[in-house]
């Protein structure tokens, strides 16, 4: 699998310098947001704002307001958990076009519980007028700039960093979900780096006769209801949805509303972290750890289809396993 | 905008295309006039009196102050008279009008950016923050008029939360600041004058919260959300408040 080298700071500033009415604000984690380059090349479009996501939040509603679209650069819970007040009365409510770049989505990072978003989802979905996307290769990093940058109102973006793989081929495009398997026993609904996971289990599901339809997601808000619905109808067994979240709120619970609104009677196994918060530790640690992993979604198949497949760790392959101290972050986060 | 508000139209929204807010009261939207934000949008009635002061407002739009479906709202609105962002949470209202300041120089806008502050504010964090950044980023289009009247909604503020010498403070934060009396208003055009390149200038008009209507001080320190306990009382403060102001007390039957 191709791997890319930080495919946002070389995406953000390809971008940035074409529409000089984008601007790239810090809150002092620049070279952990990968824009410590843009920073450097472009000083005259990059704004630091120190350690205040509070005034962050508000400033860049005055620069929506002045008719510019701030790219706000962060770890996810740095851009919604202390300065939510400010994201509600100063950035949605009035509909400005401010792109919070959330970094670090979930387990990606080791910082523990201070520093994963593992209710970003969740909550931001609930605030009227937003938009959420979700990046889950390099391909979506890349072209997640562009494309949030379309949307007529805020919008939160999951992005990763540093060595991300290469999955895809065909940008991301709001509100097109990707289809990346078209089986008839399970569906399975994963987005971000749990796509990878699911795909590693589709591949033993299927040497074991089961057949995944599977759809990886980088549109969460707006939520395409009908599709989700018409693909669970789909299928024999049931749905499982894995997801580097909370299952109350984010993707679980999105499927689970669709599904009950539709009276549709399906199965549902809801993967993630289950009413917990989850600690410091490596991504492949975290992701075993809180049954977020390939074997922890063929586990989950198996409830639904009610029979063994005899996969196991070995059967999934190699394990992708990060270096924690890669040279392609700025730290250990 | 029309002289008599309309009725309240929806929120802000992708669907909602006919919104507006109610800046277009404060006088024309362009590169070289000032713009002005209302921190404390629980000020909305002295705003929506001024508007009406200077001819923006007609009289009969405070008939619908308060009143379900009407835009003249208790605690301003984006879209209520004389309000361009939604203030209503204290401390918010110096970032953004840094943020609009900032933008605004970006694009060669000769006009202003002005905040009316409440002393109250300087317990919020986020005020330390805007006026850092402020000064950091050298946004000296941006000027705040701070209503120092030392009160709060539990009481005296040196009771509820002791702020300290916030001249000093907004000195040290990297502000410029003038001080003045709020009921000189000659001294407050001074004060509004002080020049403050690179940086912020914070004017804090020392007022008293009863001015003008000393009968109020019988309810000292609770001087938020003041109102007449009986009949007889509501009669008495007529009397009393209207001898004070020189005019004639108002006819309560018709209010």
């Amino acid at each position: 699998m191709e791997m890319v080298n930080r495919p946002y700071a070389s995406a953000f500033e390809a971008y940035a310098t074409q529409h000089p009415e984008v601007l790239c604000l810090s809150a002092d984690l620049t070279s952990s947001c990968e824009i410590d380059g843009f920073r450097d090349r472009h000083p005259d479009q990059f704004l630091s704002l120190g350690m205040a996501e509070q005034n962050m939040l508000s400033f860049a509603g005055g620069l929506g307001l002045a008719g510019f679209r701030p790219f706000l650069h962060s770890f996810g819970v740095f851009l919604y958990r202390r300065p939510y007040d400010q994201l509600m009365a100063s950035v949605a409510y009035p509909r400005r076009k401010v792109r919070l770049m959330g970094f670090l989505p979930g387990v990606t990072t080791p910082g523990g519980m201070t520093h994963q978003a593992i209710e970003d989802i969740s909550v931001i979905r609930t605030i009227p007028n937003m938009t959420v996307l979700e990046a889950g290769d390099a391909t979506e990093v890349e072209s997640i700039v562009a494309e949030a940058d379309t949307v007529d109102g805020p919008v939160y973006c999951r992005i990763l960093r540093g060595a991300v793989p290469r999955l895809f081929t065909e940008p991301l495009r709001i509100g097109r979900m990707r289809v990346l398997s078209e089986g008839d026993d399970v569906l399975v609904v994963t987005a971000g780096i749990t796509t990878e996971e699911a795909i590693r289990a589709r591949g033993a599901l299927a040497r074991a006769g089961v057949s995944v339809r599977h759809l990886h997601l980088n549109t969460l808000k707006p939520f395409d209801a009908a599709q989700i619905v018409d693909h669970a109808a789909s299928v024999r067994h049931g749905v499982v949805t894995l997801e580097n979240h909370l299952i109350t709120g984010g993707i679980g619970s999105m499927v689970a509303e669709a599904l009950a609104e539709a009276g549709l009677p399906r199965r549902l196994i809801r993967l993630g972290l289950q009413d917990t918060y989850a600690h410091g530790g490596s991504r492949p640690y975290l992701m075993q750890h809180y049954g977020m992993d390939a074997l922890s979604l063929v586990r989950a198949v198996e409830r639904l289809t009610g029979k063994g497949t005899g996969i196991d760790e070995d059967a999934l392959g190699a394990v992708r396993i990060d270096a924690v101290h890669s040279l392609v972050k700025a730290e250990a986060l | 905008m029309p002289l008599v508000p309309p009725p309240f139209s929806g929120v802000p929204s992708a669907t909602n295309h006919d919104y507006v807010t109610g800046a277009g009261y404060n006088g024309p939207f362009d590169a070289v006039h000032d713009r002005l934000f209302i921190a404390p949008a629980h000020y909305a009635l002295v705003a929506y009196a001024c508007l009406i002061e200077v001819g923006r407002m007609a009289p009969e739009g405070l008939e619908m102050f308060n009143r379900d479906g009407s835009s003249v709202e208790m605690i301003g609105a984006e879209h209520s008279p004389g309000m361009e962002v939604h203030n209503g949470t204290l401390g918010i209202g110096l970032s953004t009008a840094a943020g609009l300041a900032f933008g605004r120089k970006r694009l060669g806008h000769t006009g202003r950016v002005c905040v009316f502050m409440s002393d109250g504010e300087v317990q919020e964090g986020q005020t330390w923050e805007a006026v850092q950044a402020a000064a950091h980023h050298e946004i000296d289009n941006l000027w705040a008029i701070m209503d120092v009247n030392r009160q709060q909604c539990d009481g005296a503020m040196d009771d509820v939360m002791t702020v300290g010498d916030i001249a000093t403070k907004f000195r040290d934060f990297g502000a410029v600041v003038a001080e003045c009396d709020a009921h000189d208003l000659p001294a407050m055009r001074a004060a509004a004058a002080t020049p403050h390149p690179g940086r912020p200038l914070i004017v804090l008009a020392h007022s008293r919260p009863t001015q003008g209507m000393e009968s109020l001080m019988s309810r000292f320190p609770r001087l938020h959300y003041v109102r007449f306990k009986s009949e007889e009382e509501r009669a008495r403060m007529n009397q009393d408040i209207a001898a004070e102001l020189g005019v004639a007390p108002v006819a309560l039957e018709a209010h």
